[in-house]
């Protein structure tokens, strides 16, 4: 089938502005949006500018505004986006060039979550340290994210407020919060309690949906609020 | 103009230890060269990528170690199985070395936070997975430590994550481009010259010892679990370079890719009791392996697989059969394994507990490389010269822990045991070393390069040449092989790479040329492809991977040994030279699953 691909383009050394191109692509229904891109790009248009790795949704590169839904390219596939597919970067992040956007401020905020396990004990008997299932659970949900993005470029309240930490770095605290083997749960609480923090968060569910890896970003933002509650934190 | 202006522009950075590639291999190297040299050592991780973004992070069903928590296992029944894993052409001292370390680093990783599935009594849980046995073959063992059926994205997230907390600094988006080697390939290496993907601005790395992670090359196969990035960048830069490749024909087909995508679904699927059925509905690896079955070691699996297809049995007379999961029940398949699950859902449409799911060989992993030693130092020749100052590590480099043939799992293991050994044995040269010396040849050649490709207005599309070369490479040296298909396969990579020296980048711009990109790492692949060809075409025999149909039998006679392939400067045919197998323990023996 053939299929319509509109592009938003931006090139910052010869464009003065954002502007949309239009693509005609041969797709199989079962092909990715991310196969389009790689047609216009290797076949059509070799300016075409976005990150992609892995292609079938574990590494995170590759999140972009599509149909109007924060969504994966590699995962994304044609016989669900239609004939006519809309491509645009990811919102709430400066475009540096048609899809790829800045990524430094995102980093940084993972990185201000303190997001490692911190205990420096070992177990006497030089074994691991034990963990029930049960203890492990607590923290799986939030152990899947690979920091593509979609929850924090699809969240209104970072967009208004580019300071706020936003879902992915709280979902990475958590992860560490939770886990039964970690000693910093202070630090990371405290550092979540700040007014850029988890209280910026107004329960608006688009990270949830946003989501390529099926984490409840929202459950996880809430359970570390309650945990910032109830140290006294807020 | 004076020398100094005509010098390139070259951006530099003076570090004690560079590590290239940020996947588990280097972020361990990393993680022990601050540990062993402090704070204050400058440590740089180099990447093409966000360092999450690395192919570890795609490995999904576990990393083996013989740690004995939910069944008895020793590591030296680990040992052999790595040995017979792969048909004999393992250094058994190496394989030793991982088997033993295993356990060890295991625990270690655990300490550093790996989020581990546990057993009830809190224990590292562990998984059968194929090829790993109780007391040499008896029957399958649980050996595979697992975080569900995304180990290797845990693996990499938890060696990320102690590296932020040692503060290594990270050059993210950077292109390798070549080793700084100021006194040629008898000299030390000095550094690494790089492309900054943001700018296009080339950067001189100068440090006392420089690792190479740089990952596969499987984009050379048409159908591969590869992510697009694993194009042999450092592989093929170190051959350029005069040193040689080890063990290239040796490459891995997995036996369950999914069809025509070629995205892995995990050999765990199996390990948990899913099986393969043809076309015809009957289980057929009992008629292959009859002890274990659909966990036989993946070379015979993948093989079989085309015997099947060849024989007609393929499901509706095409080229795939079917995986069978549907039994596994909804616990297993939603607990243990729900990355697999859902790429089941995703891309297929299709329901595992209610649907066959339908798979084929993908290429998967290079057993072959750059040669090193259990310590990761670069071997310079079969004589086994090591390299000043070079060390590699994980899939690009070449122990040889895995011989003809990997076994699930120990790819993992091998990162983890080898990057960690490495990094390691960095911090003690760079505790000896004198300042590095540049490479200001290195510098000018990588400046040179990009200034062409940015200048030349026409030629022919990249992409075109990379589609090619995968498809050759696929259909002539894939799962089987023979003398015919490798010559017709050497003539067009030959082709294609003197079609490739005259490229077209249409992207004329210096932020996030990915255009420019695309073409540097064509030429890496054309250069692996070779080696890669030369290699099969030399080795008459078969053995693990390597299936030649002209030479069906494995030959202890003549080819128990290693394939050490170098570049031929003039751009002839490579030069093939050999060493032999280290066997210390374990003699070869027919190999029966």
């Amino acid at each position: 089938m053939e299929i319509q691909l509109r592009v938003r383009r931006y090139d910052p050394e010869s464009d003065p502005a954002p502007h949309w191109d239009e693509f005609r692509v041969e797709a199989e229904p079962s092909d990715r949006v991310l196969d389009l891109l790689h047609q216009v790009k290797w076949y059509q248009d070799g300016t075409l500018t976005f990150r992609r790795s892995c292609g079938h949704g574990v590494c995170g590169s590759d999140a972009m505004l599509i149909n109007g839904r924060n969504r994966l390219a590699c995962e994304y596939l044609v016989k669900d986006a239609g004939s006519r597919v809309t491509v645009e970067p990811v919102r709430g992040m400066r475009v540096i060039k048609d899809l790829l956007v800045d990524m430094d401020g995102f980093w940084d905020k993972y990185r201000s979550v303190m997001p490692f396990l911190v205990n420096d004990e070992v177990p006497t008997d030089g074994l691991e340290r034990r963990q029930s299932p049960e203890e492990r659970d607590r923290f799986e949900d939030t152990s899947k994210c690979i920091m593509c993005g979609a929850c924090t470029t699809g969240c209104p309240s970072f967009w208004s407020n580019p300071d706020y930490v936003g879902p992915a770095a709280i979902v990475n605290a958590h992860r560490f919060i939770f886990d039964s083997r970690d000693t910093a749960a202070e630090e990371r609480l405290e550092i979540m309690a700040d007014a850029d923090g988890v209280w910026r968060c107004r329960t608006i569910f688009n990270c949830v949906e946003a989501c390529p890896r099926g984490i409840n970003v929202t459950r996880a933002i809430m359970e570390v609020t309650r945990e910032v509650s109830g140290t006294g934190h807020g | 103009m004076t020398d100094a202006s005509a010098r390139p522009r070259v951006r530099i950075h003076d570090l004690d230890a560079v590590v290239v590639g940020a996947g588990g291999a280097g972020l361990y190297a990393a993680l022990e060269l601050k540990r062993n040299l402090g704070p204050e050592a400058r440590i740089g991780v180099i990447s093409k990528l966000y360092p999450s973004r690395s192919h570890t992070g795609a490995a999904q069903g576990g990393v083996c170690a013989a740690l004995g928590t939910t069944e008895e296992d020793h590591w030296e029944w680990h040992w052999f199985d790595t040995v017979k894993g792969g048909d004999y052409l393992v250094d058994q001292d190496a394989a030793e070395v991982m088997c033993h370390d295993a356990v060890e680093t295991i625990i270690n990783l655990e300490h550093l936070g790996m989020p581990f599935n546990r057993t009830e009594e809190g224990r590292i849980d562990q998984r059968r997975f194929g090829g790993h046995t109780r007391n040499e073959g008896e029957a399958p063992v649980r050996r595979a430590c697992f975080a569900a059926d995304r180990t290797g994205h845990a693996i990499l997230q938890t060696l990320f994550q102690q590296c932020i907390r040692l503060d290594v600094a990270f050059y993210d988006e950077y292109q390798v481009l070549d080793l700084q080697m100021p006194d040629g390939p008898d000299g030390r290496v000095t550094g690494v010259v790089a492309l900054q993907t943001s700018t296009s601005e080339i950067h001189s790395f100068r440090a006392k010892a420089v690792l190479f992670a740089t990952g596969g090359f499987g984009k050379i196969f048409k159908v591969t679990s590869n992510a697009h990035t694993l194009t042999g960048d450092g592989v093929a830069i170190a051959y350029r370079r005069g040193l040689p490749l080890e063990d290239m024909e040796f490459f891995q087909f997995h036996p369950t890719g999914m069809y025509k995508l070629g995205f892995l679904l995990s050999e765990a699927m199996r390990g948990e009791g899913g099986f393969l059925v043809n076309g015809e509905g009957e289980r057929f690896m009992e008629r292959y392996a009859p002890t274990m079955k659909d966990l036989a070691s993946r070379d015979v699996v993948s093989r079989s697989i085309y015997q099947e297809i060849a024989a007609g049995r393929g499901v509706n007379g095409k080229d795939f059969v079917h995986l069978d999961v549907r039994h596994l029940g909804a616990q297993v398949l939603n607990e243990k394994l729900p990355d697999m699950s859902g790429f089941i859902r995703t891309y297929f449409g299709l329901e595992p507990l209610t649907d066959l799911v339908p798979i084929q060989p993908t290429a998967h992993y290079a057993m072959g490389g750059i040669p090193t030693d259990i310590d990761g130092r670069v071997l310079a020749d079969e004589g086994g010269r090591a390299v000043p100052g070079f060390y590699a590590a994980g899939e690009c480099a070449c122990v040889s822990v895995h011989g003809g043939n990997r076994l699930g799992t120990n790819s993992l293991l091998d990162i983890l045991v080898f990057g960690r050994r490495a990094g390691i044995a960095m911090a003690d040269e760079v505790r000896a070393a004198e300042a590095p010396v540049a490479d200001r040849a290195a510098e000018a050649g990588v400046t040179t390069t990009r200034d062409e490709l940015l200048a030349r207005p026409d030629g022919e599309r990249p992409a075109v040449i990379r589609a090619e070369l995968a498809e050759i490479m696929f259909s002539h040296c894939g799962v089987y092989r023979t003398a015919a298909l490798l010559g017709e396969c050497r003539t067009a990579v030959r082709a294609l790479a003197e079609r490739a020296a005259h490229v077209v980048v249409q992207d004329k711009g210096r932020r996030y040329n990915t255009d420019l990109a695309d073409a540097l790492e064509l030429g890496f692949l054309l250069d692996c492809a070779e080696a890669t060809v030369a290699s099969a075409a030399a080795r008459t025999e078969s053995r693990g991977a390597h299936a030649r149909d002209d030479f069906p039998d494995r030959d202890d006679v003549d080819w128990l040994k290693h394939t050490f392939a170098f570049r031929d400067a003039a751009g002839g045919t490579p030069r093939l030279a050999y060493k032999p197998v280290t066997i210390t323990r374990f003699p070869p023996k027919p190999r029966v699953y």
